[in-house]
């Protein structure tokens, strides 16, 4: 399975931002925080296709998303990710003294994954659940 | 129906307080002057609400009765040695100062969304101090605008439009139509070389000529916008100029416009992928102006470096002040993010991360904030008031966060409601509730009540009192 190193970047987009407003559960805000933009190079490179799901590793964990192609380009190797609970499960935690997570820029890799489904909200939260 | 309006809307850090609301019978039906994040919360803040109090009894969520669920809410906090007391940046000042209180009388840690927000830069204002000012100066001003590493066009999507570019300001007329015109003159130019493509059968963009020199309006007398980020967005493409700069590169590219405002030499090619002789061009262009501001976003805040880029802008906008009249201002995302900031600094003397574990405020970033603390999984129990960490704070945060006792008090469902151990539904701040909210600029602005909230939902402030006085009284019967 070919893989490519990227850079990630994560962050609001207007999408993401009514999602929100609309409800954590709506449909709006799944479909806006479970993808990825990618540079449609990129996205050659690794034989993906728009909307086919991929699989986004970095070392703190991995998440299954969308890709999509980036309006504005180029940005070859940097991949963007909507704020949410499906990228934050790949950020860094470290904070440096500061107090404040690494949210962009996080070094990890992307590889194609057709078989591998995007999580729904219940599963991913399944993942956190306490055991009582 | 009624219209309500000089509504302020309870969304983003640009607090607009121009909002139209037409009302029939208790229900919002339509929305004037509103972004679409404004419009979509006013219009479906009802559609994924919780209505009743929720207590979880063996692993469940099951409905309970209002003093069922502040009873088990004050045992865990008053059972807690070190609980953490998050969010308040989407509820009032009001609500705030009795969270403080509650945070002084269970010995816990409480901290505002600005911990993984703009913390760093508040970080780097004790450092180096700020220079700034409200948004109406800068509406009417300013005529050099630098967006850094942030993107109101989806973030804050009237920012531009009430306080920069597309203001109609005293001394500073509006850039819209300038705009509307170079993006016809774009679009047209797309269609003429995607029809010569089809007929000379070649990709005419194959070679893009490469720009050396920065464009021509930046030298106009006239109000004009550059935009730095990583990656090219829309609030880029409405740039009078848009420098891209490599990811976690940004502290470099600040200290190299430090050295040329101070008329140095750089002796390298290029800074962070940005060749000299553009950022000598632009540096000319931030001294030149009359009054330049520079809004930053969390992509500082967000990368490597954290404070230390902040440093860079602040020391930067500090030396351009030795040749021109510049400010800088952080991009706030909450509505009432700076206002979190100000009450707990006008009770306790610091603005975020406020540990109160010794029976006195203690502030130290790194240790006492929040995500430091679920890191090193040292709390054991949460209070989560207006936030959603569950679904914004890196795995591992989240995961020690869910695996104590968890009080959540919300309007809507959430994450982290979906994973507490009592939940308390509330009213919405702004549109059942009234109160008091801070802009980005530190300027309050009131909140409105605009409809009557569900019987069974109680204001923030009221259901943390209510914990208080529980807490209070559990404790005065044990001693």
């Amino acid at each position: 399975m070919p893989r490519l190193k990227v850079s990630l970047l994560t962050g609001r987009t207007i999408d993401q931002g009514k999602g929100k407003e609309m409800g954590k559960l709506s449909k709006e805000y799944l479909e806006s925080v479970v993808i990825c933009q990618m540079d449609p190079n990129d996205m050659k490179s690794l034989g993906v296709k728009e909307n086919t799901n991929v699989k986004v590793i970095t070392d703190f964990g991995s998440v299954v998303l969308k890709a999509m192609k980036s309006a504005r380009t180029p940005h070859p190797k940097v991949v963007f990710i909507p704020y949410g609970p499906w990228a934050n499960v790949i950020m860094n935690p470290r904070t440096h003294g500061t107090g404040m997570p690494s949210f962009k820029g996080i070094p990890g890799e992307i590889e194609p994954a057709p078989n591998e489904k995007v999580l729904s909200l219940q599963n991913l939260l399944k993942q956190f659940r306490k055991e009582n | 129906m009624t219209v309500i309006t000089g509504v302020t809307c309870p969304v983003c850090g640009t607090f607009c307080d121009d909002i139209e609301l037409v009302v029939k019978d208790n229900v919002i039906t339509d929305v004037r002057n509103a972004c679409a994040m404004g419009a979509a919360k006013f219009l479906n803040y009802a559609t994924h609400r919780g209505l009743k109090p929720l207590v979880r009894k063996n692993g469940e969520l099951v409905e309970a009765s209002i003093d069922e669920a502040v009873k088990k809410a004050a045992e865990i906090l008053a059972d807690a040695s070190y609980p953490i007391l998050y969010g308040w940046s989407s509820t009032s000042c009001e609500a705030t100062r009795v969270g403080l209180e509650l945070a002084e009388e269970v010995g816990g840690v409480i901290d505002n969304t600005s911990t993984v927000c703009h913390g760093p830069s508040i970080l780097s204002i004790h450092d180096v101090g700020i220079s700034s000012c409200t948004l109406g100066q800068l509406r009417h001003r300013a005529d050099l605008v630098f967006y850094w590493a942030s993107n109101p066009w989806d973030a804050h999507p009237r920012h531009i439009e009430r306080y920069t570019m597309f203001s109609e300001g005293r001394f500073q007329k509006s850039t819209w139509r300038s705009y509307v015109s170079r993006l016809r003159g774009f679009m047209s130019r797309k269609r003429l070389q995607r029809a010569a493509n089809l007929v000379l059968r070649r990709d005419i963009f194959a070679a893009p000529e490469v720009k050396r020199r920065i464009p021509y309006s930046m030298f106009q007398k006239k109000r004009k916008m550059v935009v730095v980020d990583v990656r090219k967005t829309r609030t880029a493409e409405a740039a009078d100029y848009f420098i891209q700069v490599e990811p976690n590169k940004d502290y470099e590219l600040l200290q190299a416009f430090r050295r040329l405002i101070r008329d140095g030499e750089l002796d390298v090619d290029e800074v962070a992928g940005v060749p000299v002789e553009i950022l000598e061009e632009v540096a000319d262009v931030m001294v030149g102006c009359e009054l330049g501001v520079l809004f930053f976003g969390v992509g500082l805040t967000m990368s490597e470096g954290k404070l230390r880029n902040i440093d860079a802008a602040l020391s930067l906008t500090r030396d351009l002040n030795l040749r021109t009249k510049f400010l800088i201002m952080p991009m706030r995302g909450h509505y009432n993010v700076t206002g979190a900031n100000v009450v707990f600094t006008w009770q306790t003397g610091y603005p975020y991360a406020v540990d109160f574990s010794q029976g006195y405020p203690r502030y130290n970033p790194g240790e006492t904030s929040v995500v430091d603390i679920l890191n090193r999984d040292e709390a054991d129990a949460g209070l989560i008031i207006a936030s959603d960490p569950v679904a914004h704070f890196p795995r591992k945060a989240a995961q020690n966060l869910v695996k104590n006792p968890l009080i959540a008090i919300d309007p809507e469902i959430t994450p982290t409601t979906l994973m507490a151990d009592v939940v308390f539904p509330s009213t919405f701040v702004g549109i059942e509730t009234e109160g008091t909210a801070y802009r980005m600029d530190h300027v309050p602005l009131p909140l409105k009540k605009i409809v009557e909230p569900p019987k069974t939902c109680l204001p923030d402030a009221e259901i943390l009192q209510r914990i208080l006085h529980k807490i209070r009284k559990l404790r005065r019967n044990v001693n």
